[in-house]
């Protein structure tokens, strides 16, 4: 083979490799892409099937257990939404603070998370979180209650 | 007193690494000044070491008259941990940054080897600026020496998720990464400036480039091993954005060792060499940004002060802005390119680079796709791992269907028959797991298809080593001990990129997991175990007091026993995990202990997972460590008779 056609080769693979590459993320980008909602937006912002991030704090006093499942609501402040994890929730869950849960939710059922996320430290919070409550009024600055 | 030594310790560094900056680039040569271009690099190495030690010897005395101090340190802490939080948080670590540039630049300036004289000072000289950059950064923005007063009596402690003797070491062998790429950097642009990107200059780069590789993988490696066993998750890598940082720099660097050798050997690629020393710097300083800035969501975001982003995005940009200024200036001097067929050597390290590139693309995408996505206005998303196994597996499974190739193909043109006809028996063992892994899985074929590609690398590794003993003379012993420190290194990188894509494929395609309640004496079946709690209790550690579960695994016959914790720190509000892990040959039994199922009942969640083949992750990365290393020793032997 003459090496101009070698080198012909080599450039269509290359573009044909960038091609699937770019058709890859921009597929990717559509549908693997996890929206992050509060809870006065779920109903209107929530696909059925379609992985969403639910932000807020956790209800004081919701908590409950039975087995491994645990049953928690997150607020917004204007709107309250039923979670059901089956697992363990992370170390720093705690009533009153934020939380971020990840999983599907459908009308008239609870917010089914497949994980849950806490504030990782005490100086943490998702900023998710920080970001659903200074909309809402409800941030107070600083350290988080 | 010690810390003020530290501080003006760290002040004249700063004053000495502009020295050398501007007397490397901008003065006349002569003998003096390159005499004082070394001494100043070697001074102000050993003051950014003294301001280290001593703010080492500030947290091991716990002067909580230090803000960093009294934030990070408890007088609890053992005293290794007490160590290692001089760079567990964003002030520290960055002196460390400081402390490994200045570091590496003495060693750039003592170590001229081969190089040309007017490249070597360039090289010192940009090196001299970076570490400047860092200096200036540590010192006006985030300084590890500021004062409290009045000093409080106690400190808040060091996260204890984060008291554990790998992630001691994570950041340190990060940094070596991230910084030792800064060297290749300053040698780009030293060719820049010089106009010549010669095989000696490629000799002088490679050492550095692989070092920041093999650091790297070692750190990305040890980083990811704590989160399997610490945080509790069973996972080993989530495609955080903050992992994502440092594996856009790796995938560089990775593409950096392979480009140089071509520029070393043959002269070609010279110019993209160039290119790829400055993006992969570039990539190192915008993981910096990423994890610095508190722009992510993450658990190293500790920095939230929007002053400390915008620092190093100016930094960025000063780097970026000189090296692809200089680039598009000079780029045309550099080097010239010699021939090659579409099957050689150097069309295979071409594929590499390419696949790598395209690769490092991608990732930069979907980590600053959020960023750009919330700084327009269309709302919080997160791009998570179905997103990067969706586009950058696929990517790695086409560059590794090729990799084994690459060492058997001979420079300008090689023979693709005679390749194929040595590793067939790869192509073979591959197929063989390929339609097990379907039957078994019930044709599953992404998880198949992976598996496939691990044992086509692994054994493909392997049949290339065979092949290169066999041309030896003598014994089989004569033979190993003649074979080239070169060849070795080579297999042990690429084989362990095959026994990682093994444990990784596994791993992620074959986990499960449940959750299950348990009270002392009861059991559950999972994977092929019977595993019963024993006894539930408290325990006391040095600085935490726990609760402590000890379980029995029975598996056929064999029976052993393992215990997981819940820790607390009375420093730290919230509990820790610490997992119970029995390891086999197939996978891992991972059992993380949770809370009462219900307020007053005896039972406790336990949540098992089974990781098949996870370990061996970790020893593809040791692999690609020792490869890693292996080859830095060659390449300095080599130095050392030249």
């Amino acid at each position: 083979m003459r090496r101009r056609n070698q080198r012909l080769i080599m450039i269509a693979i290359a573009a044909a490799v960038l091609v699937a590459a770019i058709s890859l993320t921009l597929v990717g980008l559509r549908s693997s892409v996890v929206y992050f909602v509060k809870p006065s937006d779920l109903a209107e912002k929530a696909q059925a099937g379609r992985r969403i991030r639910l932000g807020g704090l956790v209800v004081e006093g919701t908590l409950q257990r039975t087995g491994t499942v645990a049953q928690f609501s997150v607020t917004d402040g204007a709107t309250i939404v039923q979670v059901r994890y089956d697992g363990l929730l992370p170390d720093l869950f705690r009533e009153g603070q934020g939380v971020v849960a990840e999983g599907t939710w459908a009308p008239g059922e609870a917010f089914a998370a497949e994980r849950v996320l806490a504030k990782h430290d005490e100086n943490y919070m998702p900023r998710e979180v920080t970001e659903a409550l200074k909309q809402d009024g409800e941030w107070r600055g600083g350290r988080p209650p | 007193m010690i810390t003020e030594i530290g501080a003006f310790a760290a002040a004249l560094a700063l004053a000495l690494s502009l020295l050398q900056g501007v007397l490397g680039i901008a003065a006349p040569r002569s003998d003096a000044n390159s005499a004082v271009i070394r001494v100043a690099s070697l001074a102000g190495a050993l003051l950014v070491a003294i301001a280290f030690a001593a703010l080492i010897v500030a947290f091991v005395r716990s002067d909580f008259s230090l803000a960093v101090v009294a934030a990070h340190s408890h007088t609890d802490k053992p005293l290794m941990y007490k160590i290692a939080g001089a760079w567990g948080n964003h002030e520290g670590s960055m002196l460390l940054w400081c402390l490994v540039s200045a570091l590496f630049a003495a060693a750039l300036a003592w170590r001229r080897g081969a190089q040309d004289e007017g490249l070597w000072r360039r090289a010192v000289g940009v090196q001299g600026f970076v570490t400047a950059g860092a200096l200036i950064y540590t010192l006006f923005l985030s300084n590890p020496f500021a004062r409290l007063d009045p000093a409080p009596m106690q400190g808040a402690g060091l996260n204890p998720l984060l008291q554990d003797p790998a992630l001691a070491a994570h950041p340190p062998m990060l940094y070596l990464g991230y910084v030792g790429l800064s060297v290749p950097f300053s040698l780009a642009l030293a060719a820049l400036i010089e106009g010549r990107a010669d095989q000696n200059w490629a000799k002088a780069l490679r050492p550095w480039t692989l070092a920041a590789w093999t650091c790297l993988t070692l750190g990305i490696g040890l980083g990811s091993y704590w989160a399997y066993y610490e945080l509790g998750w069973g996972g080993w890598w989530f495609w955080d954005p903050v992992e994502n940082a440092s594996f856009m720099p790796w995938l560089a660097a990775c593409a950096l060792v392979h480009s140089a050798i071509v520029t070393e050997r043959r002269g070609s690629f010279a110019g993209w060499t160039v290119l790829l020393a400055i993006i992969g710097f570039g990539l190192a300083l915008l993981g910096t940004f990423l994890v610095r800035s508190g722009v992510l969501t993450s658990v190293h975001a500790f920095a939230v002060d929007p002053r400390r982003g915008i620092a190093v995005l100016v930094l960025l940009a000063l780097a970026l802005g000189a090296g692809f200024g200089l680039y598009g200036w000079r780029a045309r001097t550099l080097g010239r390119a010699s021939g090659f067929a579409a099957v050689s050597r150097e069309s295979m390290l071409l594929w590499n680079n390419y696949g790598l590139a395209v690769a490092a693309g991608i990732v930069l995408i979907g980590t600053l796709y959020p960023m750009l996505v919330e700084a327009f206005g269309g709302g919080l998303i997160s791009v998570g791992p179905p997103f990067f196994n969706a586009t950058v597996a696929p990517l790695l499974a086409a560059l590794f269907l090729v990799l084994p190739f690459g060492p058997m193909l001979t420079w300008r043109v090689g023979d693709l028959a005679a390749a194929a006809r040595v590793l067939w028996p790869a192509l073979a063992a591959a197929l063989v797991t390929l339609v097990v892994t379907l039957i078994v899985s019930q044709w599953r074929a992404a998880p198949a298809i992976g598996l496939a590609i691990g044992v086509w690398l692994v054994v493909g590794g392997l049949i290339y080593l065979w092949a290169r003993l066999r041309r030896g003379e003598g014994g089989l012993l004569r033979k190993l001990a003649l074979l080239p420190l070169a060849v070795w290194s080579m297999s042990a990188a690429h084989i362990g990129a095959g026994v990682l894509t093994i444990g990784a494929v596994g791993e992620t395609g074959f986990r499960s997991e449940r959750a299950a309640a348990l009270a002392a004496g009861e059991s559950v079946e999972f994977a092929g175990r019977r595993v019963t709690l024993l006894e539930i209790g408290a325990s006391e550690g040095p600085n935490y007091s726990a609760t402590r579960a000890d379980f029995r695994v029975e598996r056929g016959g064999e029976v052993r026993t393992v215990s997981a914790e819940r820790r607390f720190y009375p420093t730290a509000a919230a509990p820790t995990t610490e997992v119970g892990i029995l390891s086999d040959l197939d996978g891992d039994l991972y059992l993380a202990l949770g809370e009462p199922a219900e307020r007053g009942s005896a039972a406790w969640i336990v949540r098992l997972y089974y990781n098949p083949l996870v370990q061996f992750i970790f020893y593809g990365v040791l692999l690609m460590t020792l490869g890693g290393a292996l080859s830095l020793l060659a390449l300095l032997r080599r130095r050392g008779e030249a």
